[in-house]
C-alpha cells in the first residue's frame, strides 16, 4: 500500500539523527511557549521563525522542528489552564472550565495527566488522518485552475474572517486591509512597481515575516505594559502526579469522539483548534446531560477539549500542505515559513518533494511520543518555568524578535515596520479587529491576484469564468455561507472569543 | 463609536488614494487581462465598502487605556525604535540591556529587579545566539572592538 511506502519514506528522513534532535527541541520550546500565558503557537513559532532561518537549516529541518513547537504548544496551553485558571493559549481556553475546578479540588495532578493523555490520543489521530486524506486531498487539488484556486482563497478569506471576528464588516476589512499590503512592490507581470510612495525599500514588497512577528509577537509587549501583567492569578500548589487509570479508562469514548471532531473542524479552512475544542467540549457537555457535572471539575471537562484542539491542529495542517490555504492563525504562519523557504504547498507538494511531507508527517508521530513523555512524567518541569514572571519574559520575547528580524535582513527599515505592526496590532486588538485575516491577506495576496489575471486571460475577460466549474461555484457558496452564516448563528451559540490561535 | 467612525473615515481615505494610485497604472493587454491595476481597485473598492459599514454600524467604543497609559505606551514605541536603531552601530549588550530594562520596568515597576532584568537577559541572550545559535552579533561598539 501507497502509504505504507510513503510512511517508510517518511521515517527514513525522520531518523535521522539531527531531525530527531531538533523535534525533541522543538516539543520542548513548544511545550513552555504554549505553558506561558501570553505566548500561544501563532506568536511562538513566529518568533521562532527569524532564528530559524539564520541558522541556515534546510527545508525538512526547519519545518519539522517548527511543527513540533506548534505541536508542543497546543500540549502545553492547559498547564497554566489548569494550574492558574488563564489559557496558556486560546484553543486552550475550554480547559480552564473543568481543569482549574479539578486542580482547587487537589486534583491538579490527575487534572494535567488526562489532559496529557487526551492531547496524545487527539493528536496521534489527527496525524494519523492527516496521512491518509491528505493525498486524496492532494489529488482532488490536481483539478484546480486559477478560478478554482481564486474562489478557494475567497473561501479562506470568508471563513477565517467569518469565524474570527464578533462583526462581519472589521474581518472583511482586515482581510482587505491585509491585499492591499501584500500588493505593495513590485508586481512581477508587468515590471510596475505598485503603492510604494517611492520609498525604495517598500520595492520588495512587505516581507510576510516582519507583518506576522509584529502583529504577533510585539504587540503583545505592549498588551503587557498596559495591564502590568496583572492576569496573573495565584497558582494551585500541585501535589504529587500519578496516573488516573480509571479515570482515562472512563473518558476512552470522550477522547475518541472528540478527536475525529476536532479533526474535521480543524481541516475547514478558519475553523482552527479554539473551535475544535469548543465544539467538542459543548458536544460532551451535551452527551453527559445534567448529571455529567461539567463546569464542576470532571475529568470529561478536561479530556474532551485536549483532544479536541489538539486534533484540529493536525486537522488544519491538511488544506496548509494540500491547497496552499492555512485553516488557522498558526498554519498561516507555518504556510510563511514554506514560501520563505521556496517551497509552494498544494498538490505539487506531494509528488515533487515527498520527502518534506512525509518526513513531516513521521516526525509529527515521533513528536507525539516524545510531547506524551514531556507532558505527563515530566510536567512538573513545566509547572516551574510558568513562574517566570512576564517583566523577563516579555522584553526577552521583544529582544528575541529584533535579532531575529534583523540577523534575516539587516535592514532598520524592516525593524521599524517591524514595531508599525506591532502598534497596529495593539490598536486592533483594541478595536476587536482580527489580525489572523490581515496575515493571510498578506500571504495570499499575491497568489490570488496571479490566479485572478491567469483565469481572466484564459477566458478572455470574461467574468463568469470565475463561477463556471462546479468545483468553483460550490466553493463560491461554502464561501458565502461561511462568511455571513456566524451572524445568525452567534444568536443561539454564544462562543467563546476567537482572535487567533 | 466614536473609534470605529473615525477609523472607518481613515480607512476610506487611504483606500481612495489606493484607488487612484492604481488608475495610473497601465491597462492590461492580451497576455495578462487585467494588467496591474484591476485587482488593487477590487481591493480598493472592498476596503471602502467595508469601512462604510463601520462608520454606519460602529460597534461600541473600545477600552482604551486612560492617558498616562497611552503615555507609557507611547514610550515603549520610542524605546523599541531607538533599539533598532542602535543595534548596528551601539553593538549588542548595551541596547540590548537597556530597552529590555525600561521595557520590563514598564510591566512591573520596580527598579532593582528591572535593571537585573535588562542585564540578564542582554548577557544571556548575547550568549544564546553568538555561541549556540551562531549569528554574527558584535558585543560592542566597533570602536571599542579595536
Amino acid at each position: 500500500m501507497d502509504l505504507f511506502s510513503n510512511l517508510a519514506l517518511g521515517f527514513g528522513v525522520a531518523l535521522s539523527p539531527m531531525t530527531l534532535f531538533l523535534a525533541v527541541v522543538g516539543c520542548f520550546l513548544g511545550t513552555i511557549i504554549g505553558a506561558l500565558p501570553g505566548l500561544g503557537p501563532s506568536n511562538g513559532v513566529a518568533i521562532l521563525i527569524p532564528i530559524t532561518f539564520s541558522l541556515g537549516l534546510d527545508a525538512t529541518a526547519a519545518l519539522v522542528l517548527l511543527t513540533s513547537v506548534y505541536y508542543g504548544a497546543m500540549y502545553g496551553g492547559r498547564i497554566s489552564s489548569i494550574l492558574l485558571n488563564i489559557p496558556g493559549d486560546e484553543p486552550a481556553m475550554m480547559t480552564t472550565l473543568d481543569g482549574y475546578p479539578m486542580a482547587k479540588n487537589g486534583r491538579a495532578g490527575d487534572a494535567l495527566v488526562i489532559s496529557g493523555v487526551a492531547s496524545f490520543v487527539g493528536a496521534l489521530l489527527a496525524t494519523l488522518a492527516l496521512a491518509l486524506v491528505a493525498p486524496y486531498l492532494a489529488r482532488i487539488a490536481y483539478k484546480f485552475g486559477p478560478a478554482e484556486y481564486f474562489a478557494l482563497y475567497a473561501l479562506a478569506f470568508a471563513t477565517l474572517g467569518g469565524m474570527a471576528s464578533n462583526n462581519q464588516a472589521k474581518a472583511a476589512l482586515a482581510s482587505f486591509i491585509g491585499l492591499a499590503i501584500a500588493l505593495i512592490g513590485l508586481d512581477n507581470n508587468s515590471g510596475f512597481t505598485r503603492f510604494t510612495g517611492g520609498n525604495l525599500h517598500l520595492s520588495d514588497g512587505v516581507d510576510f515575516l516582519v507583518a506576522i512577528v509584529g502583529l504577533f509577537a510585539v504587540s503583545e509587549v505592549f498588551v503587557f505594559i498596559e495591564t502590568h501583567g496583572k492576569s496573573s492569578a495565584v497558582g494551585v500548589t500541585l501535589g504529587k502526579v500519578t496516573v488516573p487509570w480509571k479515570d482515562l479508562w472512563e473518558t476512552r469514548w470522550t477522547m475518541l469522539r472528540s478527536s475525529a471532531v476536532g479533526f474535521v473542524a480543524g481541516i475547514l479552512p478558519g475553523a482552527g483548534a479554539s473551535l475544535g475544542s469548543f465544539m467538542t467540549y459543548m458536544m460532551e457537555k451535551g452527551i453527559a446531560g445534567e448529571k455529567g457535572g461539567f463546569g464542576t471539575g470532571v475529568a470529561k471537562g478536561v479530556a474532551a477539549p485536549e483532544a479536541g484542539n489538539n486534533a484540529a491542529a493536525g486537522g488544519a495542517l491538511v488544506p496548509m500542505l494540500t491547497l496552499g490555504v492555512p485553516g488557522s492563525g498558526t498554519t498561516a504562519v507555518l504556510l510563511a515559513v514554506l514560501m520563505t523557504l521556496n517551497i509552494t504547498p498544494g498538490p505539487t507538494l506531494f509528488t515533487d518533494r515527498p520527502d518534506v511531507v512525509w518526513g513531516l508527517i513521521a516526525s509529527l508521530l515521533i513528536a507525539n511520543f516524545v510531547l506524551l513523555a514531556m507532558n505527563v512524567p515530566m510536567v512538573k518541569v513545566f509547572v516551574k518555568i510558568l513562574m517566570v514572571p512576564p517583566a523577563i519574559l516579555l522584553p526577552g520575547v521583544t529582544m528575541i524578535s529584533f535579532v531575529g528580524i534583523y540577523s534575516l535582513s539587516g535592514s532598520y527599515f524592516d525593524l521599524v515596520l517591524m514595531i508599525a505592526f506591532g502598534v497596529m496590532g495593539y490598536a486592533f486588538r483594541k478595536m476587536d479587529i482580527p489580525t489572523v485575516p490581515v496575515i493571510l491577506g498578506i500571504l495570499l495576496g499575491y497568489q490570488m491576484e496571479n490566479n485572478l489575471r491567469h483565469a481572466m486571460t484564459l477566458s478572455g475577460g470574461e467574468w463568469t469564468y470565475l463561477f463556471s466549474s462546479p468545483i468553483a461555484s460550490v466553493l463560491w457558496v461554502a464561501a458565502i455561507l461561511g462568511f455571513f452564516a456566524p451572524i445568525f448563528l452567534r444568536r443561539f451559540l454564544k462562543k467563546p472569543q476567537l482572535t487567533e490561535d | 463609536m466614536k473609534t470605529d467612525r473615525i477609523f472607518g473615515v481613515v480607512v476610506i481615505l487611504v483606500a481612495l488614494a489606493f484607488i487612484v494610485s492604481a488608475y495610473n497604472l497601465p491597462a492590461g493587454n492580451i497576455f495578462d487581462k487585467l494588467g496591474p491595476k484591476a485587482f488593487p481597485i477590487i481591493v480598493g473598492i472592498g476596503m471602502i465598502l467595508s469601512a462604510a459599514m463601520l462608520v454606519i454600524k460602529p460597534d461600541p467604543e473600545p477600552d482604551w487605556p486612560a492617558l498616562p497609559t497611552l503615555l507609557a505606551l507611547g514610550l515603549a514605541t520610542v524605546v523599541l525604535v531607538g533599539y533598532a536603531y542602535a543595534l548596528k552601530p551601539l553593538g549588542f549588550l548595551l541596547p540590548t540591556a537597556i530597552a529590555a530594562a525600561i521595557l520590563s520596568y514598564q510591566i512591573t515597576p520596580k527598579r532593582v529587579p528591572a535593571m537585573l532584568t535588562g542585564l540578564g537577559l542582554s548577557v544571556a541572550l548575547f550568549v544564546i545566539f553568538k555561541y549556540a545559535l551562531g549569528l554574527s552579533l558584535l558585543a560592542l561598539p566597533r570602536g571599542m572592538m579595536g
